[in-house]
């Protein structure tokens, strides 16, 4: 059985230029730095070409942004997604991680037929982890996430079965399909884009799927449709250290001065 | 203001963040309204009440050991229709990002997520603080109107609830709202990593980065770890190198931790390690290169070679603390 693989991807700023970000550019919407796949997504995205690749199928990328994002679909399909469908309109301006999620299940479900809905764990910007299982709520899907590994997926029986990676160690969860998968790192390696695929991809125009296009209710997407606002962005506090480099003739009377330093600052 | 806490728990213990949150719904004040479901966890409910809850919702039953999504989410959202809280709050943990992300959807409401600071207005308004952009910007997050409003908070962000024996409580016992044939998920087995200490909670985290050169030297900051009763982490650097699983990693693609001190040994510092350890108490770095930028944000330093000065620690911190 040809598998059907949603993969969900979100376009960031790169991880490297995080820390340039100003809070009142971010506050405004462009945070004016360069814009990469979310590193999840691309894990997520990686195992649904794996999976396509064992069993046969097809995997449709979404994303929702402006129409800057069709880089991040360009970039998907130089890396093998067969379809890229961009969620953009004006009205979902502002949403939140919940309408997102609305927004995302809305388009997935106007996919029709789908086994498997892939995501990363969360978005370097946003950092909720929300928009995962939101999807699956509202698709009445089992969500499996921070799944480390797929260890079996079944498509006679129509099952999956995952470790999924806890705060105690790794759980071993098996749950019927149509599923979502959010992951993490250990899950793969991301391939590199194939130089065929570029030149066709750096040409892709995907087709644009606004409001009215997935059927959705106005009333809960964009800023008014959210049910959470940021506000006061602002760089955290900077720590006020000035290191002191602990002087000694060998390690030993180093590690004996800093171990009187650590005991007095009663953290150890 | 009424505001209920999801006291997570395994294998029928709480996890230290749930007294957190416990702490946190005090610290917000009116009444607190804790919901523990489990199996067999009657012992979670009676703490609870001791570290302050003022009603404790319990839902005990096998469909419950095991943390799963959907009987965990219909059952608490059967509690909130009872509690109807103004605020609900969740450890930011696996599970509690896994429920509290369902939870919001499937009740149709904000949620503020992995908070450091909340407070409440007069108008019963929630004002959550918490990192974005990976922890380089902090956001405040404000609520619609909706109800209630959710946040997940991040371990060692808040203080835990002392127990306070003399508050006067009561335990509802609530049924778990889905029987075992409706639920489609199954956990087959988990794979504890026995006397590991956890990462977010730990009040040490020793980590090793790629001066640390292999499995071998993991063993040498290990044992640094293990003097100080702390946790083990890595750096992206050996992770990626295969030394040290990925459930090691601290910092932007791995885990976020808060300890009291953090002890950086051959980690350079790059801003996305940073990321994931700038707000611990008191950092130490090790480091062959004094120029590595982890010495911008360490408050004591040595410059060396790892190799010779982590056994030179372990040595003085086990005659110290007399192990």
């Amino acid at each position: 059985m040809a598998l059907n693989i949603v993969v969900c991807i979100k376009q960031v700023p790169d991880t490297a230029e995080l820390p340039k970000i100003d809070p009142a550019k971010a506050m405004a919407g462009d945070e004016g730095v360069t814009r990469v796949v979310n590193p999840w997504d691309e894990y997520a995205l990686e195992e649904a070409l794996r999976l396509k690749e064992k069993h046969g199928g097809k995997v449709t990328v979404l994303t929702m942004g402006p129409e800057r994002a069709v880089e991040a679909l360009r970039k998907a399909a130089s890396m093998g997604a067969d379809d890229a469908i961009l969620l953009d309109d004006p009205a979902f301006a502002g949403s939140d991680a919940g309408a997102t999620a609305y927004i995302l299940a809305g388009a997935i479900r106007k996919l029709g037929v789908y086994d498997l809905i892939l995501c990363g764990k969360q978005s370097v910007d946003g950092d909720s982890g929300q928009v995962a299982p939101g999807i699956a709520r509202h698709l009445h899907v089992p969500q499996l996430t921070f799944v480390a590994k797929i260890r079996a997926l079944d498509p006679t029986a129509r099952n999956i079965t995952v470790e999924r990676l806890l705060e105690e160690g790794r759980e071993v969860t098996l749950a019927p399909l149509p599923a979502l998968l959010s992951v993490v790192k250990e899950i793969n390696e991301p391939r590199y884009p194939a130089f065929l695929l570029i030149r066709k991809a750096a040409k892709l125009q995907p087709p644009v799927w606004g409001i009215k296009e997935l059927g959705l209710d106005p009333a809960r997407v964009g800023r008014q449709g959210s049910a959470t606002r940021w506000s006061d962005l602002r760089k955290p506090p900077a720590r006020a250290t000035q290191c002191e480099i602990i002087q000694g003739a060998t390690a030993a009377e180093k590690a004996a001065k800093l171990a009187d330093r650590l005991l007095a600052e009663k953290v150890i | 203001m009424n505001t209920l806490v999801w006291l997570e728990q395994f294998r029928g213990v709480a996890r230290a963040i749930s007294w957190e949150a416990l702490g946190a719904a005090r610290h917000l004040g009116g009444k607190v309204v804790a919901a523990i479901l489990g199996s067999g966890v009657e012992k979670v409910a009676q703490e609870a009440i001791a570290r302050g809850a003022d009603t404790v919702y319990l839902a005990d039953d096998p469909t419950l050991a095991a943390y799963r999504t959907d009987p965990y989410v219909a059952t608490l959202k059967s509690i909130v229709a009872q509690a109807k809280p103004d605020a609900f709050l969740i450890g930011a943990t696996a599970r509690g990002r896994d429920l509290a992300a369902a939870l919001a959807a499937e009740l149709d409401t904000g949620l503020a997520a992995d908070c450091l600071d909340l407070s409440v207005d007069g108008s019963g308004a929630l004002h959550a603080t918490r990192p974005v952009y990976a922890g380089n910007l902090l956001a405040t997050i404000t609520f619609s109107e909706k109800r209630p409003q959710m946040a997940t908070l991040r371990a060692r962000a808040f203080p835990a609830a002392e127990a306070d024996a003399n508050r006067p409580s009561e335990i509802v016992r609530v049924p778990a709202a889905l029987p075992e044939d409706q639920i489609g998920v199954k956990v087959l087995e988990f794979q504890a990593e026995e006397g590991k200490v956890s990462l977010a909670d730990a009040r040490i985290v020793v980590s090793g980065g790629r001066a640390v050169r292999g499995p071998e030297g993991f063993a040498l900051v290990r044992e640094l770890a293990e003097v100080l009763g702390g946790a083990l982490g890595a750096s992206r650097a050996a992770v990626d190198a295969g030394w040290i699983p990925y459930a090691y990693q601290v910092g932007q693609t791995g885990r976020t931790v808060r300890p009291d001190l953090y002890i950086a040994c051959g980690i350079s510092g790059a801003v996305q390690h940073l990321a994931g350890m700038g707000s611990a108490k008191v950092i130490v770095a090790i480091n062959k290169d004094a120029d590595a930028p982890i010495f911008k944000v360490a408050k004591y330093g040595i410059v060396g070679d790892i190799f010779e000065v982590v056994p030179a620690l372990t040595a003085e911190f086990k005659k110290r603390l007399g192990k």
